[in-house]
């Protein structure tokens, strides 16, 4: 390997401040303003500030509303990351069967990227609006008793619908660039030994796509904790009752809407420990297991 | 094994034809090799039997059985592929047993024909390797012990050498003909390469442009072309072909550039005196004289090529002479360029052309 050296000693460093700057003043101030926070109670009307101590974090673990949370935000993550991965690969595999307009199907196909979450979530609420919906009615004339305004299971399936259809392009086009890293002479060796086209998925490119897909995973549990607010927000604002607010929503909820923010400093440092734990785990027992080229 | 029988094979991409209608009959247990340049559509006509490139007409049948429309895993062939198209997430063992685990044998069966192609091929210490981990020659072996288990009808060989360096190219040239010849499987082996195709072939395939110019032993070849390209393709270095005139006499041909070289057949009757035709000599089929001898001419030499226990003689028949010409000497001699030597052609190695189809008379 050949590394370039700067034989000045100030350069470097002033080369990568920038860079430095934006992570220390958008990640690490906010992050220790939050451990801080965490540790305070604030009165009503913001005249008086109290140091409590770990008081926060008892008060949140022992709260059945964040238990709660805790187990819409396991439902919501695993499923918005299977699903829009599943499909994603799905497509992509369909895609690169097409003979003729494969640039035309893949440009479409990323469209919905464009999107930003909140319209995303737009979209689905009046696509899904049990009074105007123009996909409710067909749903109910099927006998569905269509009402996520209602119902917590329907209401979870819309945003889990709306969040995965969201992330379908990102995951599309790597696993599109996966696939075409794909040796082709692999498969048709595959099919001379016998396999059929089925087979030669599952045993030698969805293996060949495990480096694809782990990085997936690892975007998607990101995106499925944090980036869904948008989407949420929008379509159900955590309800009905608090059948979908996730952890980061209700971080939202008692910080600026109950203006609980001792308390809501303490669920952003509990969800820091949770998605640095959740990374490490999955870099060090995914990872193992996936084989790069 | 089986036989394996190609009848006016064709193949377009939309309007373009790329194969003209082929034609092969390989017998059972036969080393056929098909050599061209690239792009003269050889590698195609062996997707084409594999089942991975649909054809467009004609019949192809693997074992007396017609396989047009059949899937690649239902006709019973093995392929080696130039890129050895090893599965990287596999061990070689996984890699050789791949084929026998999707025919559903049971697991101590496999691990014994696995077993058994890897000491063929000396692979033994590596079957719990990935493929990563081998060497070039190594991979290709995997690739041939993964052709080599399945005991198909036929081998299907796409150019496996042209991966590896001169030297392991000749071992494993060697080994492939010992191995084709212990196993007897039926085998069409695809090469650009004239010296492997040379070696190799009990039966050679000279295409071009889609077209199978010449099918026959590698030596019936080499001692008859069917035309210019073949005898400019066969043959290292490549036949020197020029332009000549039959003498009036009719027993001999007149080079553009002077001399006159005796022909030892009758000829045809439609190659009477004063034909233009094209004549074929190989570099290795002149003779060093002393000036003045019957029969020699003249060659002002303007480059040597040295390989050792021979030189190649790169020269004019005059020092205007469009056409060069090669001629194979012993490495020894002291030749410089500028100064002509005197040869004399092998009169029972002469080959002629018809100017305008390339075709031998």
């Amino acid at each position: 390997m050949n590394r370039a050296t700067f034989p000045h000693r100030v350069l470097p460093w002033l080369l990568i401040a920038p860079q430095l700057l934006i992570s220390l003043v958008f990640f690490y101030w906010p992050a220790v303003q939050a451990l801080w926070q965490s540790t305070l109670r604030e009165d009503a009307f913001g005249l008086k500030t109290t140091f409590v101590g770990l008081a926060n974090f008892r008060k949140v673990l022992a709260d059945p509303a964040y238990l709660n949370a805790i187990q819409v935000t396991v439902v919501f993550s695993i499923l918005t990351a299977f699903f829009s991965m599943a499909v994603a690969l799905f497509l992509a595999v369909q895609a690169e069967k097409v003979v003729r307009g494969k640039g035309f199907y893949r440009t479409v196909l990323i469209w919905p990227y464009a999107v930003a979450p909140a319209i995303a979530g737009m979209l689905w609420l009046f696509m899904f609006n049990p009074s105007f919906g123009s996909l409710a009615w067909p749903l109910k004339q099927m006998g569905i008793d269509w009402d996520p305004l209602l119902n917590g299971k329907q209401a979870m399936g819309l945003v889990i619908a709306a969040a995965s259809w969201k992330q379908i392009s990102y995951n599309f086009l790597f696993f599109v660039a996966g696939l075409q890293a794909i040796p082709k002479s692999l498969i048709e060796a595959a099919a001379i030994d016998g396999a059929g086209s089925r087979r030669r998925f599952w045993t030698i490119v969805f293996p060949l796509l495990a480096p694809t897909s782990f990085f997936l995973l690892v975007v998607n549990g990101v995106y499925a904790l944090f980036d869904t607010f948008g989407i949420i927000h929008a379509v159900t604002g955590g309800g009905p009752g608090k059948a979908t607010e996730t952890l980061v929503y209700k971080v939202y909820n008692d910080g600026f809407v109950n203006l609980q923010l001792g308390s809501s400093a303490a669920q952003s440092v509990i969800l820091m420990a949770i998605v640095i734990g959740l990374t490490a785990f999955q870099f060090r027992f995914i990872e193992r297991r996936v084989h790069y080229g | 094994m089986a036989t394996l029988s190609l009848k006016d094979v064709r193949k377009s991409y939309g309007k373009t034809e790329v194969i003209h209608g082929v034609s092969i009959d390989v017998e059972d247990g036969e080393f056929v090799v098909i050599v061209g340049p690239s792009g003269c559509g050889k590698s195609t006509l062996l997707r084409m039997v594999a089942g991975l490139e649909a054809i467009s007409s004609g019949v192809i049948e693997i074992g007396g059985t017609v396989v047009n429309d059949l899937e690649p895993r239902a006709r019973d062939i093995a392929m080696v592929f130039q890129n050895y198209a090893l599965y990287p997430h596999m061990t070689v063992a996984d890699n050789m047993g791949y084929g026998l685990k999707i025919a559903g044998l049971p697991k101590a069966e496999r691990a014994e024909k696995v077993r058994r192609a890897a000491e063929m091929l000396d692979l033994l210490p590596y079957l719990d390797r990935k493929p990563r981990a081998l060497s070039g020659g190594q991979r290709q072996r995997v690739a041939m012990g993964r052709a080599l288990v399945r005991d198909p009808a036929a081998f299907l060989f796409d150019e496996p050498l042209s991966n590896l360096d001169a030297k392991l190219r000749v071992q494993m040239r060697l080994q492939i003909k010992e191995l084709q010849r212990t196993v007897g499987i039926t085998s069409l082996y695809v090469t650009h390469d004239q010296v492997e195709a040379m070696t190799l072939a009990d039966r050679l395939i000279v295409m071009n442009a889609g077209v199978a110019e010449q099918i026959d032993t590698p030596m019936a070849i080499y001692d008859r072309p069917a035309n210019t390209f073949v005898a400019g393709f066969i043959g290292s270095p490549a036949m020197n072909i020029l332009p000549a005139r039959i003498n009036a006499a009719g027993n001999g041909v007149i080079l553009d550039g002077g001399p006159e070289i005796g022909l030892p057949d009758r000829l045809p009757a439609s190659v009477g005196p004063g034909k233009t035709v094209l004549l074929g000599i190989r570099p290795e089929h002149f003779t060093l004289s002393r000036d003045g001898m019957a029969g020699s001419f003249p060659v002002v030499v303007h480059a040597v090529e040295t390989l050792g226990a021979d030189a190649y003689a790169h020269g004019r028949l005059t020092a205007v002479a469009p056409d060069s010409l090669v001629v194979r000497v012993p490495g020894h001699l002291d030749l410089h360029p500028g100064r002509p030597i005197h040869v004399v052609p092998n009169r029972d190695m002469l080959h002629l052309f018809e100017p305008e189809t390339g075709k031998r008379l």
